[in-house]
């Protein structure tokens, strides 16, 4: 490592309202700085346009259930792997990529930092194995927390000091990022067979509501100041009429005041709320709420979202939602996983298959790109597609076409079996909005990390900023006609540095860099009740002992440790 | 149509993977060039005339190009997978994957074929003088998607999992098979023209069997219904009718539920 | 002063009992005493200690007789031998941890093997199934904590995985579960009277073969539908009984062994059984899972599977790409039909696994063992070297029968010299690397980690 000067590129980084700038980036080892002496090495960005690199806050690409996709799909890979790139690693697999595709596809799109969207504790050895082994960008995993029984119990009690007491041991127990929900208390359900389908619907033996799970959760996240938010995947996935959940869930929120020292201003990130959005009260007369839950996310300052796109593609679907799984799967007679945890969570495993031609799919393609053209606030809107449940991360450079085009969202629209019946049941067709780079770099960089706390490294190309730095092949003052080139731009990136090392120059692999996993640790005063519960449950209920629980260090051998001094 | 002859005048160490054998790869190109398309042996990459002697002039399209290999192919695989016409007729055996994935065209075995015959296929004509090893028309592994069109004629005996997961298109098999005949098919049509030891249709939600020799083992999910008069495959007999697999799922149509049928020949 | 280490993981069977307690000498050398243990999983730590264990790899010469070599030569002798086969096949790690397995996925993709391990003789009809028709499964702690039917189909954890009955299944205590053995009620399918069988309430004597039957009227008679008077040699009655049980419990556990996959149709047994389990899923809760063997067999199926999409039999002779298609890229298949041109037995015992005949072709050519023991696989062998016990002598992940990860700890030192699976892999790989003048491929730039050897204790 040593210096590096990106010249002449069209800047765009939002963060410091820098829109299109003609400017050089220089980095030296692995920041960026004013500038380099005149020995720095030269890349010439002139006529391209120069981003930090991306964030992606929710992407399920590490961890047992995606493995689980992977092995139970050997379909996934049949003629659809992509030649090795030598001398790198063999690149395995379509939806559900396996981990050297992983970290590579995410780099030739100039993605630096991309978070593992749902860890079950019990597997995190598991999670970080699969972190450890993909190369080049930095991850962080999300532990899964609302159907984990001591929360519910501390919750049921209204103790949130004993929660966020076990949820600071668990962060640093598992190496995990933050607080994430999955169908609260509807998963725990499952494990009997059951679920939770509205806030209010009681937890089948723990006596503690959907409502009152979030409620504590995002008390006891604030309680820690972590720095992101929680994380919430909302009860009724994927249901018509589940729009009216989505709305309670975010009211949740009103008048929760973030307390961090991250800089962020969220206390709840509801994820891949297209799947969130859904009217009408059956598939039959399905149709798009987008704009009644964008136009509730303008107005509520204290919410981010991401989209969670339908991309139209075979692809398969991993949740830790347990009972949206076996739904699925009833629906579609495909094959079924599903792996309940002892005493944390549960998660399934469908393969699906969007076809444009199925006036469903076509709706829930609507519903994705609707969100993202209604949000006022591209810093709180981030493009995603759950990855792989929606469709593989991939296909983001393709939801930024859509974003950017009304062309090609017509062109879809238009290839479509059943095009009326979608524009009836939704809006797209009416929306003229096409959003800029400048806000394309909000949604994809400086909106995530932010609401992850990660802004003082990511996001921005200010100097000090970790040197992240990616070159597309798009001309900022003349972009194509042809949408299509648009979508090549961002999937093959000209050159991307991360940290300081050059890892792709003209969409190919490099180098294998770096790669950091990053991880939260909380330090809360002694708490002997709660360490007394740990003691007691893992005597009793589950079948690994306690020292053998917390993942070695040696599994992240180039920590990010965020640490957190939480005064009581 | 236009000929091309391939005479193997050498045995491989290993097995040869010639999935450049098929009228699609060949079309359009001269002898010397198709010597000089490549093949894999393990690691190793090999010319198709390291092994063969090319002689003959193929069409310009795969439609116009016939394929003659004049010997043996015990040790050679993929032969003809994912061809969309022309023919290819091989005298003696071929190993895996004969026709696999294959859309359009004929094939010709005169010999024994082993397992994946035809896995995946989607149309064409596959025929087998001799026997054939398991998987005759099956799903790649994972794969809900089967055999959806064309035929394969197995002359001989087949193993087990003949159609597995197979949509449409007609298997035949003209003396006996072992196990597993259509399991999770949701289409298509297989005719056993001798005995099937047992699970015949298991786990099956669409699709028809005919059994002209004996099931041994019946299984538990198909009753029968009815004793019909048919004609299969120029045989006209009284057939057992079957519904099944009772214990899997079924389509409803019109208010009923759809079943697989199993036509067995009345002794 | 000797010392007791506790919550030692155990290097047997799929159980991975985690809650052993070993007595280690002052030295840290030896181990004295086991606690917890069963039988087997005791010996198995008093191995570790056996004086005339090999330290040395150990060549086999013209003459029939062996000669110890360096680490440096064996090295070299397997770099070169993978270099120059056209298809090498590598296969075993029954007993080996996840940093090996990984290690060898980037020699195997150098080498353009396949690589393959147990389950390809064991429960690979269960990945086939797998593929064909998911797992709805659990961990083992849901089993414990509420299950109250519980069915073993052609297993016999009693002697195959001794502590699985007192630990997950029958015995335990668990949240819902309060009163035990008492609370559940057990039913056994299996041709013999096991002693599993004994323990049951309701003992299925399956005429042997006829699992698919079997399966095909429980899933029948779930539907409401008739079944013949008697299936697979059992009576309506008792099917029609054993169905009533299944349906009406509150939780369902379906454990399966190698009697149901590896009888005819194998995989479509396990298939079945998995149909079986998902219709139980809309009358009750039912899981299903596989009865694993060893205590990491689970690994390979993880770690192969996040590296090359595959669990087991993964063909990366190609070079572009990675294919499986058991059947054709599975060890037995491959062997013989004189497919591969050179073997690796790592951490297993192909020579008395695999059928003599399968065997004889695979002596045509270079045969390597990598074992810490003597086992018939490395009295064969061109080259066997020896490496230290994971579980014992060096920590690692392992993934239970359930797939959840445990961290195996090390208790002692092995034996001075002897590498790990781990780093014995990543020189051969840099050895390959150098006979083939390229760059070693490692996930970080700035040192690779090797993760077990730092591993906390």
């Amino acid at each position: 490592m040593a210096e590096i000067i990106i010249k002449n590129g069209f800047v765009v980084d939002p963060a410091r309202k820098i829109n299109g700038d003609v400017m050089d980036i220089a980095i030296k080892d692995d920041k960026i700085v004013e500038k380099v002496g005149s020995g720095a090495k030269e890349i010439d960005a002139r006529g391209k346009v120069v981003m930090t690199g991306g964030v992606d806050i929710h992407a399920h690409v590490a961890g047992p259930k995606v493995n689980v996709g992977r092995l139970m799909r050997p379909e996934d890979k049949l003629f659809k792997s992509p030649n090795a790139q030598a001398p790198y690693r063999i690149e395995s697999g379509f939806s559900i990529p396996s981990t050297f595709k992983t970290g590579y596809d995410y780099a030739r799109m100039g993605y630096a930092f991309v978070m593992e969207a749902a860890m079950p504790p019990l597997h995190s050895p598991h999670v970080h194995e699969e972190i450890h082994d993909t190369p080049i960008i930095d991850q962080g995993a999300l532990p899964v927390f609302a159907n984990n029984w001591f929360v519910l119990e501390y919750l049921k009690n209204r103790e949130i000091e004993n929660s966020a007491a076990y949820t600071a041991w668990l962060l640093a127990a598992t190496k995990g990022y933050g607080v994430k929900l999955v169908n609260p208390g509807g998963t725990a359900a499952w494990a009997w067979g059951l679920n939770c389908l509205t806030l209010n619907d009681p937890v089948p033996f723990f006596d503690i509501t959907p409502a009152e799970i979030i409620s504590g959760l995002m008390q006891t996240n604030e309680y820690l100041g972590l720095p992101h938010s929680i994380h919430i995947h909302q009860n009724s996935l994927g249901t018509p009429g589940n729009y009216e959940i989505t709305l309670d869930s975010f009211r949740l929120a009103e008048g929760v005041k973030a307390n961090n020292k991250f800089s962020r201003d969220s206390v709840m990130h509801s994820t891949h709320v297209q799947f969130h959005s859904y009217g009408g009260d059956s598939w039959r007369n399905f149709e798009s709420k987008a704009k009644e839950v964008m136009d509730y996310i303008n107005g509520q300052k204290n919410i981010t979202v991401d989209l969670g796109c339908v991309t139209l593609d075979e692809t398969t679907t991993m949740t830790a939602d347990g009972p949206f799984e076996h739904h699925l799967n009833q629906l579609n007679h495909l094959k079924w996983a599903n792996t309940d945890v002892e005493l944390e969570t549960a998660a399934g495993v469908v393969p699906y298959v969007y076809d444009k031609d199925i006036k469903v799919c076509g709706i829930q393609w609507a519903i994705g790109l609707e969100l993202g053209l209604y949000a006022k606030d591209p810093m709180r809107t981030f493009i995603t597609t759950d990855h792989p449940n929606a469709g593989p991360f991939i296909r983001y450079p393709r939801i930024i076409k859509w974003l950017m085009s009304k062309k090609a969202r017509e062109e879809t629209l238009e290839s479509m079996k059943y095009t009326d019946k979608v524009i009836d049941a939704t809006n797209i067709h009416s929306l003229d909005t096409e959003r800029t780079l400048y806000e394309i770099a909000q949604m994809t960089r400086a909106g995530p990390a932010k609401a992850l706390g990660l802004s003082h490294i990511f996001g921005s190309l200010a100097p000090g900023m970790e040197a992240n730095v990616v070159v597309y092949d798009l001309n900022f003052n003349d972009m194509p006609d042809d949408p299509e080139q648009i979508e090549r731009a961002f999937l093959r990136s000209s050159n991307f540095i991360k940290s300081g090392d050059i890892v792709v120059k003209d969409g190919d692999i490099v180098s294998h860099g770096n790669k950091r996993t990053f991880w939260v640790n909380a330090r809360v005063k002694e708490n002997p009740q709660v360490i007394r519960d740990i003691h007691e449950k893992f005597l009793k209920e589950y079948t690994v002992g306690l020292g053998n629980y917390s993942v070695w260090d040696c599994l992240a051998p180039n920590p990010y440790v965020i640490d957190i001094d939480v005064e009581a | 149509m236009a000929l091309v002859t391939l005479k193997p005048y050498k045995e491989p160490e290993l097995y040869l993977e010639c999935n450049n054998i098929s009228p699609d790869a060949f079309a359009g190109k001269t002898a010397a060039e198709i010597s000089e398309l490549e093949v894999r042996e393990g690691k190793t990459r090999v010319r198709l005339g390291d092994y063969f002697e090319v002689s003959g002039k193929p069409g310009d399209t795969a439609e116009q190009t016939e394929i003659h290999i004049a010997g043996d192919c015990s040790r050679i695989k993929y032969l003809g997978t994912k061809m969309t016409a022309g023919s290819i007729k091989v005298d003696g055996n071929a190993d895996m994957y004969v026709g696999g994935w294959m859309k359009g065209g004929k094939i010709h075995v005169t010999g024994n074929v082993h397992s994946f015959c035809g896995i995946a296929m989607e149309g064409g004509e596959i025929t087998v003088d001799g026997n054939a090893e398991n998987y005759v028309g099956s799903a790649y592994r994972g794969d809900w998607r089967g055999m959806r069109g064309g035929t394969i004629r197995i002359r001989g005996n087949a193993g087990n999992d003949i159609g597995t997961f197979m949509l449409g298109g007609t298997i035949i098999i003209e003396k006996n098979a072992f196990i597993h005949v259509s399991t999770h098919a949701e289409g298509g049509c297989v005719v056993i023209k001798g005995d099937v030891e047992g699970r015949v249709g298991g786990q099956m939600v669409k699709g028809d069997i005919y059994v002209l020799g004996k099931i041994q083992y019946m299984l538990p999910g198909f009753k029968k219904i009815a004793t019909v008069e048919k004609e299969i495959d120029g045989v006209s007999a009284r057939f057992n009718h079957y519904i099944g697999d009772l214990g899997e799922r079924h389509p409803r149509s019109k208010g009923k539920e759809i079943y697989a049928n199993l036509f067995v020949m009345a002794s | 002063m000797p010392k007791w280490i506790t919550q030692v993981g155990c290097p047997y069977c799929g159980s991975s009992c985690d809650d052993l307690e070993v007595l280690v000498s002052d030295d840290g050398k030896k181990v004295l005493e086991t606690r917890n243990a069963c039988v087997i999983g005791n010996e198995i730590f008093h191995h570790a200690s056996n004086p005339n264990r090999p330290t040395r790899p150990r060549m086999r010469q013209e003459d029939g007789t062996v000669k110890e070599i360096t680490y440096d030569e064996a090295i070299d002798y397997t770099a070169k031998a993978l270099l120059k086969a056209k298809k090498p096949l590598i296969y075993g790690f029954g007993s080996t941890n996840c940093e090996g397995m990984s290690a060898v996925g980037r020699v195997a993709e150098k080498a353009g093997a396949v690589l393959d391990n147990c389950a390809s003789i064991c429960h690979g009809p269960s990945f086939l199934a797998i593929f064909d028709n998911g797992y709805p499964s659990c961990t083992l702690g849901e089993v414990k904590n509420r299950a109250d039917v519980v069915l073993f189909w052609g297993c016999n954890p009693m002697h195959a995985h001794p502590r699985h009955t007192s630990r997950y299944s029958i015995f335990p205590r668990g949240f819902f579960t309060t009163k035990g053995n008492m609370q559940r009620t057990i039913i056994c399918v299996d041709p013999r009277e096991t002693d599993t069988a004994k323990l049951a309430d309701i003992h299925l004597m399956i005429d042997q073969g006829h699992d698919y039957e079997l399966f095909d009227a429980f899933r029948t008679v779930l539907r409401g539908h008739d079944i013949p008077d008697v299936v697979a040699g059992i009576k309506k009655e008792q099917i029609l009984e054993a169905a009533g049980k299944m349906k009406n419990g509150r939780f369902v556990m379906i454990f399966y062994g190698m009697g149901c996959c590896h009888t005819d149709g194998r995989n479509h047994n396990v298939d079945i059984a998995i149909s079986t389990t998902r219709d139980l899923n809309s009358h009750t809760k039912a899981s299903i899972m596989a009865m694993r063997g060893h205590y990491n067999i689970a690994g390979p199926g993880q770690v192969w599977s996040w590296q090359f999409g595959f669990p087991y039999c993964v063909d990366l002779s190609r070079g572009t790409h990675a294919h499986m298609n058991p059947g054709e890229t599975s060890s037995i298949d491959l062997a013989m039909r004189d497919e591969v041109d050179c073997f690796v037995n790592v951490g297993t015992d192909a020579g008395a696994h695999f059928p003599i005949e399968a065997v004889r072709h695979l002596k045509k050519h270079p045969f390597i063992t990598v074992d810490p023991n003597i086992c018939m696989a490395s009295e064969i062998s061109d080259l066997h070297i020896p490496v230290r016990i994971v579980g014992v002598e060096e920590p690692g992940v392992v993934y239970r029968m359930d797939n959840v990860p445990i961290q195996f700890k090390k208790v002692v030192d092995g034996p001075d010299g002897v590498l790990s699976d781990e780093e014995l892999f990543d020189r051969v790989y840099e050895r390959m690397c150098e006979l083939t003048e390229t760059e070693p491929i490692w996930i970080l730039n700035r040192g690779h980690a090797h993760g077990s050897s730092t591993a906390e204790q």
